[in-house]
Formats: C-alpha cells, sequence, structure tokens
C-alpha cells in the first residue's frame, strides 16, 4: 500500500471513529483509567485521553492530564494494549461432556465481534507479528485476530523506558496495520496500510497531506528515536547469554527479582500459558481453561515432584535466555520489541537493558 | 512414514475406549485404546517415541508415550507409572470406560537411520516406555536391524519392570542384554552398580545408532561412553521429559533453551541438545 498520504484535520476523527462503526467495528481505545493508560471498549472522541502526559521509569508509572488542549496520543503505551484481545488472559478451549458412561468434546470459540483499535503502537504490531506466529495453528488466537483492524500512531512522545529504535521495532510502525496516523498540531497524517484501511480511508475523502506535514511528520519520528537513551547490547546474544549461564550477575538479579511475573505479564511477546481442567460440581461436565502462565511461577518447570527451576535465578536465567537468546532460534529473531514494560511495571525496577549488558559484559 | 495429526485443532481430545487394563506393577499399569470413532481409529498413525496426551474429565490431561506398535492398527497402548495427583485416578480406570486422547505429538526415535544398523537402547531408573516402544519395533522387524543391545540401569533390582521380558530378550540370536542395579535382590544374576559398570561388556560398533531414556545424569554418562567408542554425536539420541501441557509447542512449559521438548523432540540427537543437557535449570 503505498498509496498517496492524507491529512486529515483533528476535527475529523470524530469522522473517522463514526465510519469504523457504520462498517461494523466495535472500537477499543486508549483511556484514562485510574491512573493509567488502558485500551477500553469506547465510543467517541471524548473518551480518549486528550492532554494526558505520562512519565515512565524503571518500578515507576504515572500518567495525568496536563495542559487544556494537548495531543491524543502524547504518551507511550501503558501497561497493555493488544496482546489480551487475541490472546485471552484466561478462556475455555473445550469442553467435556459427560453422559452414559460417554464422553463428548466441543471445542469453545471465543465470539468476538469485528473491533477496531486505536492508537496501536509499533512495538505492539510487531509483537503481534510473532504471536500471530506462535498461534498461526490455534483456533481461538486466530478467531479473535480475524475480527481485528489496527488503527496505528506512529510515536512521538516515547518513555524514558522505551528502546524500541534499538530493536529496531518503533517509533515508526512499519508493518502489519490498516490504517497509520502521525499525529500533528492541526491533525494527523493518516495512511492506508491493507485493503480494509484503503476502503475506510476513502470515505473519509481527505486531501493529500502537504510536504510540509509530511516533513513535520518525519522530524517528529526522528526526535522519538533520538530521545531514547536505552538500548540492547548489539551482537548475537543467543550466542553470547547461553554462554554465560554461570554468570555472576544471575546470582546478583535473583537477590532483587520478586518472581512476581509482571514482567511476563505485561510483555506483549511472552507466549506461555498453563491449562485447567474446571468441572461443574454435578460432574455433568467439565470446562478446559488456558490461563496466562509466566516462567517465574512456581508450577512452570514442575515435573514428577522436581522443579526444572526451583529457584528465581534459574527463573529469571530463564526469562531472559529465552526473551534474548532462545527467540532468536524459534522465531528468527529477538523476543523483545522494545517497549519497556518490563522496565516500568517491575516492582524492583530491573531494567532488561541493563540486565543483559552486565551479563554480555566481562568474563563467561 | 509420517505420522498423522488427529484433526485440524491438536488442543480437542477425542473419545477413546479402554479396551483393556494391565497391571505391570503395583504402581505400573497399561491402558489399551481404541478411538470410539471408527474413522478415526483407521486414520490415526504414530511412530515409536511419539506421545499422546490423554485426559480424564475433572482431572487433567497427561502426556504419556505409545508403547504398542505402529503397525497394531487395532489398539494403542500406553504404560503409566504412578507418581501423583493426577496419575493416580488413570489408574482407577477400568476396561469399558472412556477417557479423552489427542495427538500423536511430537517427533519419534530415528527409525529410518536405524534401518539396517546396530541399534543400542540404554535406559535408566524406572519403567522407560519411549524406548520399550522402540525395542518392541525392531523385535517385530528383526531382520530389517543389525545388532540390537539392551543396556538398562535400575536402583534396585526389585525396580525392574518385564523381567522376565529381558531374559527372553538375552537368549535372541545377535541380541545382547545387559543389566545393572544399583542394590541386587537375592537372585539378581546381572551387574551391581551404575550403568556404566554394564557398559564394559557391550560391544558396540561406531556404526551403531544409539538410543537413550532415563534421568538426564544418566544419559550424558552413557553418551560419553559412546562418543569414546567413535559413535557419532549425530547417531547418540535421547528422549527428554519436561512438564508438558499442550504437546504442540504452544504453552512453552517444556522448553530446553531454544528447543520445545513437545514439538522438537521429545526424541533429540545428542548434537542438538548437548549444550544444556544436564545444565541444571533448563
Ligand atoms: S522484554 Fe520487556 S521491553 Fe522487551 S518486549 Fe517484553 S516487556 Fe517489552
Ligand atoms: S518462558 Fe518465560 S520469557 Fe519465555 S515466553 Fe514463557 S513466560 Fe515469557
Ligand atoms: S508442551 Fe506446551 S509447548 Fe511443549
Amino acid at each position: 500500500m503505498s498509496e498517496q498520504r492524507k491529512f486529515m484535520p483533528n476535527a475529523r476523527l470524530d469522522d473517522l471513529l463514526a465510519q469504523l462503526t457504520r462498517a461494523g467495528f466495535q472500537l477499543i481505545g486508549p483511556q484514562l483509567q485510574e491512573g493509567a493508560i488502558v485500551y477500553r471498549p469506547m465510543t467517541s472522541v471524548a473518551e480518549l485521553p486528550l492532554g494526558v502526559r505520562d512519565s515512565q521509569a524503571p518500578g515507576r508509572y504515572r500518567a495525568a492530564r496536563g495542559e487544556e488542549g494537548g495531543r491524543w496520543f502524547a504518551w507511550a503505551n501503558g501497561p497493555q494494549a493488544l496482546k489480551p484481545l487475541t490472546f485471552a488472559p484466561r478462556e475455555p478451549m473445550w469442553r467435556a461432556v459427560a453422559a452414559e458412561g460417554r464422553l463428548h468434546f466441543a471445542a469453545v470459540l471465543p465470539e468476538m465481534p469485528p473491533t477496531a483499535v486505536i492508537g496501536v503502537r509499533a512495538c505492539d504490531l510487531a509483537a503481534l507479528a510473532i504471536q500471530d506466529r506462535h498461534f498461526a495453528d490455534e483456533p481461538a488466537y486466530q478467531a479473535r485476530r480475524r475480527q481485528l483492524l489496527l488503527v496505528a500512531v506512529n510515536c512521538s512522545h516515547p518513555a524514558a523506558t522505551c528502546f524500541c529504535a534499538s530493536t529496531g521495532d518503533g517509533p515508526a510502525a512499519s508493518s502489519g496495520y490498516d490504517l497509520l496516523l502521525d499525529e500533528l498540531d492541526e491533525g494527523f497524517v493518516v495512511a492506508a496500510g491493507s485493503e480494509a484501511g484503503a476502503g475506510i480511508l476513502a470515505l473519509l475523502n481527505l486531501t493529500d497531506a502537504d510536504p510540509t506535514q509530511l516533513e513535520e511528520a518525519a522530524a517528529l519520528l526522528g526526535r522519538a528515536a533520538a530521545v531514547q537513551q536505552r538500548t540492547l547490547p548489539a551482537g548475537d546474544l543467543a550466542a553470547t547469554l547461553f554462554a554465560r549461564l554461570d554468570h555472576l550477575r544471575w546470582d546478583e538479579v535473583a537477590q532483587r527479582c520478586l518472581a512476581c511475573a509482571n514482567c511476563t505479564q505485561v510483555c506483549p511477546t511472552c507466549f506461555c500459558h498453563s491449562h485447567q481442567e474446571v468441572p461443574a460440581l454435578d460432574g455433568s461436565h467439565s470446562e478446559h481453561y488456558r490461563e496466562w502462565d509466566s516462567c517465574f511461577s512456581e508450577g512452570h518447570s514442575y515435573i514428577h515432584g522436581f522443579k526444572v527451576r526451583p529457584d528465581i535465578r534459574t527463573r529469571y536465567r530463564q526469562w531472559l535466555t529465552h526473551k534474548l537468546g532462545g527467540w532468536q532460534r524459534q522465531f528468527g529473531r529477538s523476543g523483545c520489541v522494545g517497549c519497556g514494560r518490563c522496565i516500568t511495571w517491575c516492582p524492583a525496577g530491573i531494567d532488561i537493558t541493563e540486565e543483559a549488558r552486565a551479563i554480555c559484559a566481562g568474563e563467561p | 512414514m509420517e505420522a498423522f495429526p488427529l484433526e485440524s485443532n491438536p488442543a480437542l481430545p477425542h473419545e477413546a475406549e479402554i479396551i483393556e487394563r494391565i497391571e505391570e506393577t503395583p504402581t505400573i499399569f497399561t491402558l489399551r485404546l481404541r478411538f470410539t470413532d471408527p474413522a478415526l481409529h483407521q486414520r490415526y498413525s504414530f511412530m515409536p517415541g511419539q506421545f499422546n496426551m490423554l485426559y480424564l474429565p475433572g482431572v487433567g490431561e497427561i502426556p504419556i508415550s505409545i508403547v504398542s506398535d505402529p503397525e497394531d492398527e487395532h489398539l494403542y497402548d500406553h504404560t503409566i507409572r504412578m507418581v501423583g495427583r493426577v496419575t493416580r485416578p488413570f489408574a482407577q480406570l477400568k476396561a469399558g470406560d472412556h477417557i479423552g486422547v489427542r495427538g500423536p505429538f511430537g517427533r519419534g526415535w530415528p527409525v529410518a537411520q536405524a534401518l539396517g544398523q546396530d541399534v543400542v537402547i540404554a535406559t535408566g531408573g524406572l519403567g522407560c516406555a519411549p524406548v520399550v516402544a522402540m525395542i518392541n519395533y525392531v523385535l517385530r522387524r528383526r531382520e530389517q536391524f543389525g545388532r540390537l543391545t539392551i543396556i538398562q540401569g535400575v536402583r534396585h533390582s526389585a525396580d525392574l519392570i518385564w523381567r522376565e521380558r529381558y531374559e527372553a530378550w538375552s537368549q535372541l540370536p545377535n541380541t545382547q542384554v545387559l543389566l545393572a542395579a544399583g542394590q541386587a535382590g537375592p537372585d539378581w544374576r546381572w551387574h551391581t552398580g551404575h550403568i556404566t559398570a554394564c557398559l564394559e561388556d557391550a560391544t558396540i560398533t561406531p556404526e551403531s545408532v544409539v538410543m537413550m531414556c532415563g534421568p538426564e545424569p544418566m544419559m550424558v554418562a552413557v553418551a560419553k561412553d559412546m562418543l569414546l567408542r567413535g559413535v557419532s554425536e549425530e547417531r547418540l539420541w535421547l528422549s527428554m521429559e519436561r512438564n508438558m501441557q499442550c504437546g504442540f509447542g504452544k504453552c512453552g512449559h517444556c522448553q530446553v533453551g531454544p528447543r520445545f521438548v513437545c514439538k522438537d523432540g521429545p526424541v533429540f540427537s545428542y548434537h542438538e541438545v548437548k549444550d544444556l543437557l544436564g545444565k541444571a535449570g533448563f
């Protein structure tokens, strides 16, 4: 889709939402709720976090309404965006019904209406592309995924914890969106990334963006990349990390890590989940659920009365070596898209970039 | 022969009937199963070393290796050791009961590589179903394989199940059986000590294909011995065990470094996994 990029004045954002609604999509978008930007069902522009600014640091998150006016998307990602929409935190997979000594199985597929997500960021699109591959043969995931239409926004205000420029996944969204917005003072530069997106865009009947507007959008993106301070160490992290499994830093970080699993819960690429059997009280049927799990949990590596990873040291090492190392072989890329969530939402303020650097440095 | 996955939704079990329950020892039993849907039963095929997820309502699922022969189309055997909360209710099952089954999952033993070759099968610990499937496979097609060496180490001689089978196998031509028990009872005519004690008596050619199953330190010890005898890393194979919940590379529990035991294994070549094999935490 390399069609002409359009300009949408601020006043027309409402029209975009209206067109999506008219096309049969429920809207999910960013909203300020209980001090954090979360993605929730919405119906009008008024619910978007206009003028909200955030501030993030290791173990610290604040989001609040700033000055009057301001922009709609002048903040970096909150705790969660796309992952719960496609890979539900907990859902039934199938049901087993017992009757007259026989067993009947039926798959339970989620019923999700066509859903347009407003304000998706580049890091989450990159993470979604990974999860699309992981769950390619998974009916429930695909049933949800098919319903999504993604309206992305290029990041103009990364948080201090963001490092998508270093992983190559942002701040500009390069693929995976249906529509892409660049927010300027007076409005948005809009581009389509799919047939569906192009269809909506055509309905809006916008004028072409002018060269000044395109330059301004490019400059914002350039700045958003340049202000990022954190980076992952360069080179073949899989080889380096797996060569340093006895590094003393693992012991050191284990002293600080609480094994709370916040990092894996907020990480947009983590896919671990556990199965759970939930029998009906009268024994007539059972529901088989799956629920997000984490390599930090007690039971994750449990087998026959034995835990492969009995301590925080081996669990933190699993998280980091999988995320930055093992993923390379499984998916042909790192499992980290640089969203910085695990840094912000870690109660101990552990910084994945700092740990990776410490482990890669010095003697194996 | 390619294994045939059951249906398009690999997470969904299918009803199977227990045709027979065989008590192997007080804690080990075999369930012979048949899918109740005849078409499905026909279509189903597997290779030795692959596993199924067996499901009991209200209890959950367990990964169990298929021990019967791929050509025994009438029944699928699963030998189960009672080890905890989930396996115990399976022990209560009897002929005529119904359970759920999905599979087969994973990569089995390197049958094609082993054809025409000497085969060494080494196991440690309690009844190791994945290799039993392979022993049966070789014995059933005896002329297609070279010399067969069966090596097994157990902690106590009383732990050895199917002892009469080992006795019978040891009488077969071109077949060597070597057993070692850490502690031996009165009627033990085999080695006493670690599994490596009986390796000394083994005649192993560098062209052998070696298949192992059991505790990882034991497999590492046997692999090192075989490497010294000139068997290459690509001819050493081992079946691994990890927490498995999905069986097809989704849930993440079975990962060993970059590998999914359920999907990339459970049978791996030594070459593939040697870096992390026996490394605490993986
Ligand atoms: S590892 Fe951390 S920074 Fe990387 S994608 Fe996951 S949550 Fe984001
Ligand atoms: S093993 Fe840990 S880091 Fe890897 S996907 Fe699972 S929870 Fe995430
Ligand atoms: S058992 Fe779920 S990924 Fe291997």
